[in-house]
């Protein structure tokens, strides 16, 4: 190496003396970048990167996700954002701690019409601002047009269109607020007029978009209002600090309506990202609770699913993949039937998805309320031959080269997608003797491609934004920004149309799976592939008020420790017979060192005592 | 004179980098809206579009941003729509940068005396030792260096906490796991600087003088073999103080790392753009500073 000369190759103007002896020339022995500087930066960070902040300890530590969006809850779209800003704002309605039903909430009673298209909701008396004011209709008013301002920018928006004249509101066709079907009667009741017999209306009423937010914050703080300071809340929590990447603090709101159920003081909401860090946090007994099944290790959720503390629940999504139904040959029926019977969605799960996800051979979840799927195609190889054949691919001849596309996952369950698209090769290559291309995409590219039909087959997912089967079958209609097949039946439509305009909740379901048939066993434009199980993991000794029900829904109001916070656990403990009962005799002892996902190397010791 | 001309340049150079960041992320296929579910209608789309005046041709949306820039405004993020750039940079950086600012001094602390010793030893054990904690740690990438220090201090032995930034002993496994690295890559730096010098004739001249060996290394060959090091240390002080993705998702620290790379990922153009700038200005500013150390160190070096 030569003397470095960086400095003067950069500038002409230097000059070199040789003049070695200088060296003696009184000198700092460390050099000056760092002595100067460092003490300068630390003192600064230390002083603002809040690594000595002194805050009393939370009741109940939870691990829910990336970190939020958004806290606003016309804007949150994820569900890790929606848990949190249910604890803030309440709506009309919430849903059940148990059995996500809707309950009343901010609205004590409610009145339907005959002909379910109006609501005469009546709000709570008691029913106050954290700071103190009333909260009156005027409120529920306020903030149902906010949403439905396109200022706001709400994602969710498209959840008043129910409502009358909101779509022509928000499309600035009516200027006026009044021709909107929502009117105060007077301090304590409100009118909704609906464009059609909604049966789910009162689920809706517990989404976040319909939640009553507080006007004199918004109007005074714009999008910052969230970090305003008193913010009034109308939920059982009040925010009580929001640090990026940090944590989310919520103190209970003593003026809550029903203040009494609430079991935590302050509970802090923890964003993590990495599923083993996650699960880290929750073996040394920081966090109580961890509830996103992208937080479950992938390499570990065979052996973590068999413990006691790890709960799973038949969730509301479905994994499927989706045909575009413009181009050949996937605008055949009989080709995309032909795929849909080569396709073994039990050798798929055994092999693939461990943690008691049911195969789906319809679209809509089972157990949505009020309804009862069809049965869709069922695994028939032969059948699907012939159907190629019939199509003019005998044995696959000719069949031109098509890709299967899924999206690129950093890790967690989402990786699965890849494997399942291994999968899905191999099994039509058995089958229907075709050769599909894979092609992994980065997730927006993906999402942008799939919106513009540019796949053949790709694959997808969907969660139910309320328990209802409108949710998932809404998706297929022509006009649905979410249809991403390009297909369009005009039967289809009107079947959901129909449906939904039913006030007979047993017609509207036969109806519905009408719909459905024509969806998962006559066109298939979409082949579902397996239902979504969720998790959480939690000590059920310790923690109380968790129920699972297909909404994932757990009010953090509700949910209370029973122990006081432990000490980090022992983990000779899970060593000694004696504090481990006998019938979980697997000392689970887990070293991992399978590290594509990249992050962590968990040792697990299973230390329940 | 020179610096501060040199100073003077950094404004049309950050106006150029910030014109390039704009430019290329908007030319990435994929936008900060596309996602899993689109809104139910396109007007929502388009809405959400407006709000942020991505709507607007590219030109005005260039003007709007040079105007915001002006005023020290980065905009809104795109993906955390409560917060704007500065606020999360406000937020993150200064953890971050503590982070950053202790692993620095833990890779100058260890990197400087493992080099210094090794080259002083060279050829016995010291050297090979050192050699190998150089190699050692250059090659094992912090991916794998922190869930080990995880498994053995925070779950084997239960010392120190899995992860999270609420005490100084929070920050002892990030800072090691950070560190170690470039401590290394230092090491290697310190050693070669020290066997180039001790080649060079003012050595001899010094050893001529009859100086001991401990002043000869310490007085003299140290400071010009160290300039190495201060070359590297510019960059690698912004990037240490601008966080790393990887040790912050491993420890879950709140700092800047995480937003560098998920900012791309999410197509958060005005997040992305910021921070480019951002990084751009620290590492021009130490880049300058090491240049200043050079005068401090090195005799011969004199801008006018």
């Amino acid at each position: 190496m030569n003397f470095p000369t960086r400095a003067h190759y950069r500038s002409q103007k230097s000059e070199i003396r040789g003049q070695p002896a200088r060296a003696n020339r009184q000198f700092h022995f460390f050099c000056p970048l760092p002595s100067v500087l460092c003490p300068l930066i630390f003192v600064f960070c230390f002083l603002t990167s809040g690594c000595f902040r002194h805050e009393p300890a939370a009741d109940l530590v939870i691990i829910n996700g990336a970190e939020p969006e958004s806290l606003d809850p016309a804007i949150v779209t994820g569900v890790p954002e929606m848990r949190i800003t249910k604890a803030l704002f309440d709506g009309l309605t919430k849903l059940d701690a148990r059995t996500a039903r809707p309950v009343p909430a901010l609205a004590d009673r409610w009145e339907i019409s005959p002909d379910r298209r109006v609501y005469t909701f009546h709000l709570r008396i008691n029913a106050v601002w954290s700071t103190g004011e009333p909260i009156t209709t005027a409120d529920v008013v306020w903030s149902w047009l906010r949403a439905l301002d396109p200022a706001t920018a709400s994602d969710y928006a498209g959840q008043l269109f129910y409502i009358q004249g909101a779509e022509d509101y928000y499309n600035r066709k009516i200027k006026d607020p009044a021709q909107v079907g929502i009117h105060a009667l007077d301090a304590h009741s409100m009118r909704v007029e609906l464009n059609q017999p909604l049966a789910f209306f009162l689920d809706l009423c517990a989404c976040p978009v319909l939640a009553v937010v507080p006007r004199q914050a918004i109007e005074k703080y714009g999008d910052r209002w969230l970090t305003s300071h008193p913010l009034p809340t109308s939920g059982a929590f009040q925010l009580g600090a929001w640090r990026i990447n940090d944590k989310v603090r919520l103190i209970r709101n003593p003026r809550y309506w029903d203040t009494a159920q609430t079991a935590s003081e302050i509970i802090d909401v923890l964003p993590v990202g990495s599923p083993n860090t996650a699960l880290n946090l929750y073996e040394t007994g920081v966090a109580d609770i961890v509830w996103d099944k992208d937080l479950v290790p992938a390499e570990l959720l065979d052996v973590l699913v068999k413990r006691p503390d790890f709960h799973g629940f038949d969730y509301l999504g479905t994994y499927f993949f989706r045909f575009n139904v413009t181009r050949p040959p996937f605008n055949d029926p009989r080709v995309r039937r032909a795929f849909a019977l080569a396709t073994d969605r039990s050798r798929l799960i055994k092999k693939l998805v461990t943690s008691g996800e049911k195969p789906a051979f319809h679209f809509v979840p089972d157990g949505v309320a009020n309804y009862n799927p069809p049965d869709g195609l069922s695994f028939d190889s032969e059948q699907g031959r012939k159907l190629l054949a019939e199509a003019g691919f005998p044995d696959g001849r000719g069949f031109p080269r098509q890709q299967y596309a899924f999206p690129a996952a950093a890790g967690g369950a989402a990786k699965m997608q890849g494997k399942i698209a291994v999968e899905l090769q191999q099994m039509w290559r058995d089958a229907l003797g075709v050769d599909i291309e894979l092609r992994q995409i980065e997730r927006k590219i993906f999402y942008g491609a799939q919106s513009r039909l540019d796949y053949d087959i790709s694959g997808s997912s969907w969660i139910g934004d309320y328990n209802d089967a409108n949710t998932f079958l809404d998706l297929f209609t022509s006009a649905s920004g979410n249809n991403r097949t390009g297909w369009k039946n005009a039967r289809y439509d009107d079947l959901i149309h129909q449906a939904n305009m039913q006030t007979d909740l047993k017609q509207r379901a036969k109806l519905f799976r009408q719909a459905e048939n024509i969806l998962v066993a006559e066109e298939m434009p979409i082949v579902p592939l397996y239902f979504f199980e969720g998790f959480n993991y939690f000590d059920p000794k310790k923690i109380q008020g968790i129920h699972q029900n297909i909404l994932d829904e757990h009010p953090l109001q509700y949910i209370r420790r029973v122990s006081p916070k432990s000490e980090i656990r022992n983990p000779k403990q899970a060593h000694n017979p004696k504090s481990e009962a006998n019938n979980t005799s697997e000392a689970f002892r887990i070293s991992s060192f399978g590290i594509p996902s990249g992050f962590g190397f968990p040792t697990l010791t299973h230390a329940l005592p | 004179m020179h610096f501060l001309k040199r100073l003077a340049m950094l404004v049309p150079l950050l106006l150029v980098i910030s014109t390039l960041a704009f430019a290329l992320v908007r030319v990435a296929p994929g936008g900060p809206f596309d996602r899993e579910r689109q809104p139910a209608s396109p007007e929502i789309e388009r809405a959400m579009k407006a709000k942020y005046h991505l709507d607007e041709p590219a030109w005005r949306q260039y003007l709007r941003f040079l105007g915001d820039l002006a005023h020290g405004d980065l905009g809104p993020s795109l993906k955390y729509r409560n917060h704007t750039v500065n606020d999360i940079i406000a937020q993150a950086l200064p953890v971050s940068m503590t982070l950053g600012a202790l692993a620095f001094c833990f890779a100058l602390g260890v990197g400087i005396p493992v080099g210094f010793i090794a080259a002083a030893r060279r050829g016995k054990w010291q050297d090979h030792a050192g050699n190998l904690f150089a190699v050692l740690t250059v090659c094992i990438p912090g991916l794998v260096v922190a869930p080990l220090l995880i498994l053995l201090f925070a779950l084997h032995w239960r010392l120190l906490p899995v992860a999270l930034w609420c005490s100084p002993a929070h920050a002892i496994l990030p800072t090691v796991a950070l560190g170690l690295f470039f401590s290394g890559k230092i090491a290697r730096l310190m050693r070669e600087g020290m066997l180039n010098t001790m080649q060079a004739e003012f050595i001899t001249a010094a050893r001529a003088k009859g100086l001991g060996e401990n002043s000869v290394l310490l007085k003299h060959a140290f400071r010009l073999a160290v300039l190495p090091v201060v070359s590297y240390s510019g960059p690698m002080l912004a990037d240490l103080l601008t966080g790393s993705f990887v040790i912050e998702n491993i420890f879950q620290i709140p700092g800047l790392g995480m937003f560098f790379v998920n900012s791309t990922l999410n197509r958060d153009y005005t997040m992305t753009v910021g921070l480019t700038l951002l990084y751009a200005a620290l590492l021009i500013l130490l880049n300058l500073l090491v240049d200043l150390a050079y005068v401090l160190l090195d005799p011969r070096v004199k801008y006018e």
